[in-house]
């Protein structure tokens, strides 16, 4: 269905090729996975088939790429747009009209499709997609999984026989990344349509995948197989995978199911042992206390009678589906929104009426968009606003940036760094001023999972040091590894508040996936098994 | 945590995609919209909706039933007409009402229903400043009743005919305020088409040939609030940086990450529009786009023409005819260009009874005011020299009041 034949692509200005020696097929019918760290030209290659590379990027492409017989060298995108429908990372930039009904129609509109089957096919995608409720309202108004299923249903409407998607889950949380998948695989099964998408969270996709494109490196050639061979060799990998590589276990498992049948033994090794609890020290007084807290938001209740205390030292996941509440409860901490009842606290002082000069001292919060925090043309001048901001010793930030980014020069453009050297420069922004509590909105978006480990390692010093932390995040795996506590939210109330192996375990969709293979044993991560079984 | 009970019934109801099993809805339906009656009740009326049964009651779906938006710009353009007419106060106020009332009756829930209160406050402002230019500048309005005397700046002698300072008079700033009102009531009255009918549902109404121009000048209408909402954001983050968020400088800093912000939005908005589809042609014989071209250009030219016969005193004989041969021509070109256009339109909004009465009513009150002052000009500009209170002339405000007929036909939106 797409063949790439020995397909390289400059961009323009580029000392080398963003990626080169592409060359393979993606069979009619089947879901094909391209994985690879950050920077890898995953975005290069999804963005060839549809003709937007290099039609509308510039550069320079060699070698052929064709799309059901079609070269995209004499096809431009909108002449691709009847068989190819692709749904970039951010899916804001994806939308022409204002509202959900006649976004689902714009695609179809454009290609000439009769006005009685634009009306069939519009109906079937609101079901297919769960959008029914959602068909007058604007666009706007929705929140990120919803946004991120319109677009989805936006390409899908035409019935495109190549549906091209980058990072269609990593803005959802785990239940709707898992209906979304669920619809691709049904329309790989039954239409079949051929689905080739790029991911990060493996964990949730490659148990999905007929075939994985594997880019090990910047400028390597792409490694073709099943994702058993590929995830053999591979430098990212899923913690499912992990474990069966840590056991031995061959094939390797890609399923849970999977790993369950070929987990006996380990199971039996690890009997005797307890997971190793990296409780908090002794408890002490709360350094964030929200009492009873409610936020309005345009006549709706964000959040409704919550409690929430945070002691130094302890770590706070903050979970739930897409508009539960998180990052409203995020932003009443750091004072962004004032609380219509209740009260917040942190450090003694309430948010929303200190002055930012002194709040930036109590508590800082790293956006869901690293890059809002970013005004400078380098790094250098960043750290250097950072310092005077936050009255800090010169050179405080920049010894920050060196811990968490080692290998960045002060003349980097933030413009330039990949999205995790981005947050971590963002993170030592805001530590600067040395807050007691720090608040992440969905840290790991975007994050290979060198750039994740680099993160953990970060927020788990942090938290030795004694501070608090609280990140909202859909990440399951994160949040096994980093936090003491779990809160879930649902619509705006604490559904659920206690320690993460207690919450996590009982709840099948925020189980991590080591929980699940190992249950009713309660581990969580491969690192927690690696420790027990050395 | 999930219950995947309610799905087993939801089967099988896509025309096309009926053989997705179950598992694919449920959830998003649940708990997503909090809590509507209609989440229950989808499953169950869904069957029926494909074999194209009356639908299930689900009170959002009476969006469908809306008002053409070409009917609401009439009959908003038709009251600013009508207040282009006449200078009376207590009128004026009344046509506002009668646009507030119906707004608040029949606008939809989208963000660009509140564009009333926006444009309603840039009328105030509007009328304030002509009451301050009045005050500094003067007026030349003659007036006896003297309310008070500013320090008079003198102006070199080739600023003549301008005043600084100087007296006040109640009969000059009455005037004004007649006349500030009536351009304040125009402005509320674009507000309320704004309101009550998204700008880019007109679209649907262009001919295919206009549509990619129409599609550009939406676009390019977004780009305001779009560049709203960041600046709000990036104003935000400035606090999380914990440097003041408010004052001219927060906003100046932000200026520039904005405008890269937004150059990036619409690089990947073309894109993004590239990949489905828009701009994709058919294609047409060269006679035919050779005529479409011709028949435009001359049409133009005809329009152009023909105008500048109607208005300049030799052209009388020639001037209308050029200009109707003018106007067909342009629209026969129009309609030729429309081939190359693939365009299929989805749902466009029908012009039914509902439309003809709205267009109607406005058309009725623009009129019947117009007649009104041609008829009865003292009751509709009410003098100021001599100061009189104005009175409210019986008829004209009966004929304002037809306006009112929107707010009771068009069928509610249920909240």
């Amino acid at each position: 269905m797409i063949r790439f034949e020995d397909v390289s692509v400059t961009y323009e200005g580029a000392a080398r090729p963003a990626v080169q020696g592409v060359d393979f097929e993606v069979p009619e019918g089947e879901l094909v996975l391209l994985v690879g760290p950050s920077g890898t030209g995953k975005s290069t290659i999804l963005n060839s088939v549809s003709g937007l590379v290099p039609h509308f990027t510039g550069g320079t492409l060699r070698g052929r790429v064709t799309v059901a017989g079609r070269d995209t060298r004499t096809h431009k995108p909108r002449e691709l747009a009847d068989v190819v429908g692709t749904v970039g990372q951010d899916p804001l930039a994806h939308f022409v009209t204002d509202t959900v009904e006649d976004e689902l129609a714009y695609g179809m509109e454009s290609l000439g499709i009769a006005p009685a089957v634009m009306r069939r096919r519009v109906e079937e995608v609101l079901d297919l997609l769960g959008l029914a409720e959602l068909r007058d309202r604007a666009i706007a108004t929705l929140s990120g999984g919803q946004r991120q299923r319109v677009a989805i249903g936006s390409v899908l409407t035409p019935h495109p026989a190549v549906l091209v998607l980058d990072e269609p889950t990593s803005a959802l949380d785990p239940a709707a990344a898992e209906e979304v998948l669920a619809v691709l695989q049904r329309l790989v099964h039954d239409l079949g349509t051929t689905v080739f998408l790029a991911e990060h969270r493996l964990e949730r996709v490659v148990q999905y995948a007929d075939r994985v494109v594997l880019l090990p490196k910047a400028g390597a050639a792409p490694v073709v197989g099943t994702p058993a061979e590929v995830m053999a060799v591979s430098p990212v990998c899923p913690p499912v995978v992990e474990l069966g590589r840590l056991a031995g276990w061959s094939p390797l498992p890609m399923t849970v199911r999977d790993a369950r049948r070929q987990a006996g033994g380990l199971r039996e090794r690890l009997a005797g042992r307890t997971p190793p609890h990296h409780r908090t020290a002794a408890p002490a007084a709360p350094l964030a206390e929200v009492r009873s807290l409610a936020v309005r938001r345009e006549r709706v209740d964000a959040l409704r009678y919550v409690d929430l205390a945070v002691a130094p030292g302890e770590t706070v996941a903050l979970m739930g589906r897409n508009g539960a509440g998180k990052s409203t409860l995020l932003s009443a901490l750091v004072g962004l929104v004032a609380p219509s009842g209740g009260t917040v606290r942190v450090g003694g002082a309430v948010p929303h009426r200190t002055a930012p000069r002194d709040l930036v001292r109590l508590v800082g919060l790293v956006p869901q968009e690293p890059r809002d925090l970013l005004y400078a043309d380098t790094v250098g001048a960043e750290c250097a606003a950072a310092d005077r901001d936050a009255g800090a010793v010169p050179g405080t930030c920049r010894g920050l940036v060196s811990g968490l980014l080692p290998g960045v020069g002060d003349d980097t453009h933030p413009r330039d760094l990949s999205e995790g050297q981005r947050l971590a420069l963002a993170l030592a922004v805001v530590l600067t001023a040395r807050p007691p509590l720090l608040l992440l909105d969905e840290p790991t978006r975007g994050l290979d999972y060198a750039a994740k480990a680099r993160l953990v390692g970060a927020l788990r010093g942090l938290a030795a040091d004694g501070h608090a932390i609280v990140l909202a995040t859909h990440d399951v795996e994160l949040a096994a590894e980093l936090a003491h506590r779990v809160v879930l939210l649902a619509e705006g109330e604490v559904i659920a508040d206690g320690p993460t192996d207690d919450i996590v375990v009982s709840s099948p969709s925020f189980a991590p996936q080591v929980t699940k293979i190992l249950a009713p044993q309660r581990w969580l991560t491969v690192p927690q098994i690696r420790e027990a079984l050395a | 945590m999930r219950d995947r009970g309610d799905r087993r019934s939801a089967a099988g109801r896509w025309g096309l995609v009926a053989q997705f099993p179950a598992p694919l809805t449920g959830r998003f339906g649940q708990g997503r919209s909090f809590s509507s009656p209609a989440a229950g009740s989808r499953a169950a009326g869904a069957a029926p909706r494909q074999r194209r049964q009356p639908k299930p009651p689900a009170p959002r779906h009476q969006h469908r039933s809306r008002v053409h938006p070409g009917a609401w710009w009439l009959w908003s353009l038709s009251l600013g007409v009508a207040a282009s007419r006449t200078g009376n106060p207590l009128l004026l106020a009344l046509l506002v009402a009668v646009t507030g009332y119906v707004v608040a009756v029949c606008r939809s829930r989208a963000p660009w229903a509140r564009s009333y209160s926006a444009f309603a406050k840039l009328g105030l402002a509007v009328l304030l400043v002509r009451l301050a230019f009045t005050v500094v500048l003067g007026s030349p309005i003659p007036g006896s009743h003297t309310l008070l005397t500013l320090p008079e700046v003198p102006l070199p002698h080739w600023a003549q005919g301008i005043r600084l300072g100087g007296k006040v008079t109640a009969e000059a700033l009455v005037f004004s305020l007649y006349d500030g009102l009536r351009i304040a009531t125009l402005l509320i009255c674009v507000g309320a088409a704004n309101a009550l009918a998204n700008p880019a549902r007109l679209l649907k109404s262009l001919p295919g040939a206009l549509y990619e121009l129409g599609v550009a000048v939406v676009v390019a209408l977004t780009f305001a609030p779009n560049l709203i909402a960041d600046v709000q954001r990036l104003r935000a983050a400035r606090r999380l940086r914990g440097r003041p968020d408010s004052g001219v400088r927060g906003l100046l800093q932000v200026g520039l990450p904005v405008l890269e912000g937004a150059l990036e939005r619409s690089v990947a908005l073309a894109a993004a529009m590239d990949a489905r589809g828009y701009g994709r042609s058919a294609d047409v014989p060269a006679r035919v786009r050779r005529t479409t071209a011709g028949l435009t250009l001359g049409g133009l030219l005809g329009v152009c023409a023909g105008t500048y016969g109607l208005l300049t005193a030799e052209g009388g004989g020639y001037g209308l005819p050029v200009l109707l041969a003018g106007v067909g021509a342009a629209l026969a070109g129009l309609r030729l260009g429309g081939r190359r256009s693939l365009r299929t339109r989805y749902r466009p909004d029908p012009w039914d009874a509902h439309a003809w009465l709205v267009s109607g009513s406005g058309a009725a009150v623009a009129a019947l005011l117009t007649l009104a002052s041609v008829r009865d000009p003292d009751a509709l500009h009410p003098g100021v020299v001599p100061l009189v209170a104005p009175t409210l002339p019986l008829w004209p405000a009966a004929a304002v009041l037809l306006g009112l007929l929107p707010a009771l036909i068009v069928p509610k939106e249920s909240p």
